[in-house]
């Protein structure tokens, strides 16, 4: 516990000032140090421009090497028990609306034990912020598939390969109604603060993937395109307004698959294209189809796409709620106990 | 005053009655009954009500499984249960009367429908003969009356199609009975243009015309040989209104959040017989009350836990499946040491089990249905007025103890109504909540010396960031901690925090002679068969008392020395003997059980025939012993 000899003016903040005295215990070279120390280089700058105070700040996790996050992080924190941190998450963000809760969970977390408390904060939109660290392995319990690991993995638990297809974090949000959705990689530390300071900013449930590597039981899940050097051709960033361009060159794009009846997406030189029929991102459309289609491309055949899918207001559960207890109270007045307990019909015993 | 006084004239005076109103489940039988009870009510009699309803929405029409009752016990003297007995069935169909007939008292009387007694509603009811016309309801007086027929000549002028005026057929009943029993029909009209008045006039008419029919009907057949009076009872002074477990249960949380100063937050997931809790909080928006109607049992107990965490008053209400789906994180509450108080409205389990029928069978799981050693605090309201009270007990204690808290009500009480006095401000506890702000004292684990409770810590307070979380503790800073020392001193500080609520409670009280004979002691919905049947031994001259655990974990101080105090003690349970198991465990008495599991409450008679047969036979040993030696020569 690292205490605040002096409250510090929320304009001031350091980096240090959100890093607690435990010891981080994640092993070295986990994925998870990158996630950490962007969180806790961006804060002060969320602090600023949201003009919050740290104590107004609450980390809540599940179970999993991910959620013991809150222990790192010199903010209010509570590690919850495995797959319930949405819901922990809810009932303090109801009750306290001028908090600012975080959930941090994983793969198995998230999307096996907690999936069904994921989707209703998601579509509920309950104004919190997960994080989903994706790994695409169980670590804490030593090296079995998770839901998102892919079909054929072999594991601990599937020495013969898992028999499951997995599940895709990111069209799962957005069919979920997520007000924001985003995807990151946790060794890209400028996307990865970018995207946690856009977070912090938005009212409503937001869900951002990161991809996290394992070296331990899966390294090198993501090598393929978060890798630095593979970057520029295997991912496309994603960027409001603006075409979806890749590559070294830059010379790539995609555009409405003919050959799908214009349900998917097919890759095309620039040049090949003219500029009226580029596709523009727009992550606060209306609709979510274009989201849905990039999240669901799979990631052997096209490049990744980071960045922000979606990002749109929606009414939040917790306005809503205290919309009702206003209006409740400007209709029927402020309640008295002893007026409610006299209600109905009563009678007199003299 | 004078029509009352020419109504009296030729009206027999009478202690009390029972009345079963029984029928199909679409024919308003609830409301019969509620309504009755409530002109019962409003005419001073003291009250006890027992509804019974099928698990099924609608099982088909005139089938067995399909029959609802109400019962009602009213009486001018002080009553605890809705009677054993009816005196009076009123059953609307062959089905109806089939299910009930076995209940009703010798020589009672049978208020017919005769209308439905057609043959393919006997075939419905398993009636291969019509019971009219052989020897099923001799010795019963029987009234058939043509009650579907007359409901529908009587609601003619208010132009209401044929299934739309024979749905008034429960109030022609009404009418009917409220002549029976001496009453005028006022209170009933009002309620009527209560429910009616404005959006439906034409039912508010109909079923007006349906209720005064009954009432002249029985007024001018002279089929009933009389009517019955029953005078007011002798109830404590004060302004009453009636009541139903549920409705007090929510009541009571409403009255901690508005004594604590603290926001109440109720999540929950639908669930039989709970769901009454969600519907009554979630009309209290104008007293800043949030709830939430959660995607599962779990979401809602972390919801109640993340609430409690941000400073609310956290609750979550459900039945036995869902307390099974609530155990792990209530297991967290223990270890993060939170307040939130968990409402279990047990029904009769296992696994689905009995949704709409009572039992008391989750008290072991209270006590210790969580992995490791995770001790809470448990109480249990005595009967439908008491929850308001205990509701409130549950907070003041969470509170003061950062403990969960589970409260065992049951479906017998949050059904079951009676009247209830209603409190002053002054009578009413003061409830301290106290956030801990002191940064000079940052330790979340540091406890009261007294109490031993953690402060409670809420995010926002500043300079006192912390981490809390299922992991163990180390005492003191709440720090993660593997220590083994640490952990021995961990559980036997969280044990010893909720054995000092003892401390904070009631000493038990006895009802009757403070030593002799017999102790029968209960808990929860138990407390009024129990306290009827030992008056009726006591005033047979048998050295006998009762007295009623309303708190379990930790319980009163003295109760091991009230249980020595007698040469027997008797613990009748709605399960296969539950507390006895820790009462013996605990004390090393042969306590003995009276165990029922029917879902359904105990009878008065039940409990008597138990008290005689252990008071009769001068102990019980001897009996145990014939009977085990009966059992051994078969």
């Amino acid at each position: 516990m690292t205490i605040q000899e002096q409250p510090v003016n929320f304009e001031n903040y350091q980096r240090k000032d959100f890093s607690s005295d435990s010891d981080v215990r994640w092993c070295p070279g986990c994925g998870d140090y990158s996630i950490l120390a962007q969180m806790q280089r961006v804060m002060p700058a969320i602090c600023k421009e949201m003009q919050i105070p740290r104590e107004n700040i609450a980390f809540i996790s599940g179970i999993g090497c991910s959620s013991r996050f809150p222990y790192y992080m010199n903010t209010y924190g509570f590690h919850t028990i495995h797959g319930r941190a949405p819901t922990i998450a809810t009932g303090l963000s109801l009750s306290r609306p001028e908090l600012q809760v975080w959930v941090i969970t994983g793969d198995g977390d998230g999307l096996s034990i907690g999936a069904n408390h994921l989707i209703h904060a998601l579509r509920r939109n309950i104004n919190i912020k997960i994080l989903l660290f994706n790994n695409r392995i169980y670590g804490l319990t030593k090296g079995q598939y998770s839901p998102t690991s892919e079909l054929g993995k072999k594991t601990k638990s599937s020495p013969m390969g898992s028999m499951e297809t997995p599940i895709n974090p990111l069209t799962t949000a957005i069919v979920s109604e997520a007000t924001f959705v985003a995807r990151a990689i946790a060794t890209d530390s400028k996307q990865l603060q970018d995207i946690l300071l856009r977070v912090a900013k938005h009212k409503g449930a937001a869900f951002i993937e990161i991809l996290q590597n394992c070296n331990v039981f899966n390294d090198g899940a993501f090598d393929d395109y978060a890798d630095k050097s593979a970057r520029a051709e295997r991912t496309v960033t994603l960027e409001h307004g603006k075409p979806l361009v890749f590559g070294k060159d830059r010379d790539k794009t995609f555009t409405l698959s003919p050959t799908s009846a214009g349900l998917g997406l097919d890759i095309v030189k620039m040049a090949d294209l003219p500029e009226s029929e580029l596709i523009i991102h727009n992550e606060s459309a209306d609709h979510n189809y274009l989201a849905r289609l990039l999240a669901s491309l799979d990631e052997d055949d096209y490049p990744v796409p980071l960045g922000v899918f979606r990002c749109i207001d929606k009414p939040r559960y917790g306005e809503l709620l205290d919309d009702q207890i206003k209006q409740a109270t400007l209709n029927q007045g402020r309640g008295v106990l002893m007026d409610h307990l006299r209600a109905g019909d009563t009678w007199q015993v003299n | 005053m004078t029509d009352n006084n020419e109504l009296k004239r030729d009206s027999i005076e009478i202690e009390g009655a029972v009345i079963r109103f029984a029928g199909d489940s679409g024919d308003g039988i609830q409301v019969t009954g509620s309504l009755f009870t409530h002109g019962s009510a409003l005419l001073g009699h003291d009250v006890s009500t027992l509804p019974d309803f099928p698990a099924e929405i609608r099982a088909p029409v005139g089938t067995l499984p399909g029959v609802s009752s109400f019962q009602l016990n009213f009486s001018s003297y002080d009553i605890h249960t809705p009677g054993d007995q009816p005196d009076v069935l009123v059953a609307m169909n062959p089905a109806a009367l089939k299910v009930n007939l076995g209940e009703l008292a010798p020589g009672g009387t049978i208020i017919l429908n005769s209308d439905s007694f057609t043959p393919a509603d006997l075939a419905k009811a398993d009636y291969a003969v019509d019971p009219r016309e052989d020897l099923t309801l001799s010795g019963y007086q029987v009234y058939p009356i043509p009650i579907s027929s007359m409901t529908v000549n009587a609601v003619a002028p208010s132009g209401l199609g044929i299934k739309q005026a024979s749905l008034c057929k429960n109030m022609f009943t009404l009418g009917i009975v409220s002549w029976l029993y001496d009453r005028t029909i006022e209170a009933i009209i009002v309620f009527i243009d209560k429910r009616y008045g404005n959006s439906r006039p034409e039912m508010a008419a109909a079923n007006k015309l349906a209720l005064q029919a009954g009432y002249n009907y029985a007024e001018t057949v002279e089929m009933f040989t009389g009517k019955f009076h029953v005078s007011a009872a002798n109830l404590p002074s004060g302004t009453y209104r009636r009541i139903t477990g549920n409705e007090a249960t929510a009541m009571g949380v409403l009255a901690a959040s508005e004594l604590s100063g603290r926001p109440l937050f109720y999540a929950s997931y639908p669930i039989t017989p709970a769901s009454d809790i969600l519907h009554e909080l979630s009309k209290l928006r104008h007293f800043g009350v949030r709830t939430v109607q959660a995607e599962d049992e779990i979401a809602a107990m972390g919801i109640a836990i993340g609430a409690a965490y941000g400073g609310s008053l956290g609750l979550t209400g459900t039945s036995g499946p869902g307390m099974a789906l609530k155990a792990e994180a209530i297991g967290l509450a223990v270890m993060a040491e939170l307040p939130v108080v968990v409402l279990n409205v047990q029904r009769g389990g296992p696994s689905t089990g009995l949704p709409t029928k009572t039992e008391q069978a989750d008290l072991l799981q209270a006590m210790f249905g969580r992995n490791g050693e995770s001790p809470l605090a448990v109480i249990a309201p005595s009967g439908p007025a008491d929850c308001f009270y205990m509701a409130i007990e549950a907070f003041r204690l969470a509170i003061k103890y950062m403990t969960p808290v589970i409260y065992l009500s049951d479906g017998y009480i949050a059904n079951g109504s009676e009247p209830w006095r209603l409190p002053t401000q002054a009578e009413l506890p003061v409830i301290n909540v106290k956030f801990h702000t002191d940064t000079e004292r940052p330790l979340p684990y540091a406890r009261d010396p007294e109490t031993l409770a953690r402060p409670w810590i809420i995010p926002g307070t500043p300079g006192l960031e912390h981490r809390i979380g299922g992991l163990e503790k180390e005492d003191g800073t709440g720090a993660v901690s593997y220590d083994s020392e640490n952990h021995q001193i961990m559980v036997r500080l969280r044990a010893e925090k909720i054995q000092r609520i003892a401390n904070d409670i009631p000493l038990l009280e006895v009802h009757g002679p403070k030593q002799g004979d017999l102790l029968v002691l209960g808990w929860g919905s138990t407390s009024g068969a129990i306290r009827q049947a030992v008056d009726r031994a006591s005033k047979k001259g048998l050295s006998i008392a009762a007295a009623h655990l309303r708190y379990i974990n930790p319980w009163p101080l003295n109760l091991g020395e009230v249980l020595r105090n007698y040469r027997h003690v008797l613990v009748p349970e709605l399960n296969s003997g539950q507390l006895r198991l820790l009462l013996r465990a605990e004390f090393l008495i042969d306590i003995i059980g009276l165990n029922k599991v029917k879902g359904r409450p105990f009878l008065t008679s039940e409990i008597e025939a138990k008290i005689t047969e252990i008071l009769a036979g001068q102990g019980t040993r001897q009996q145990k012993r014939k009977s085990r030696q009966q059992i051994a020569s078969r």
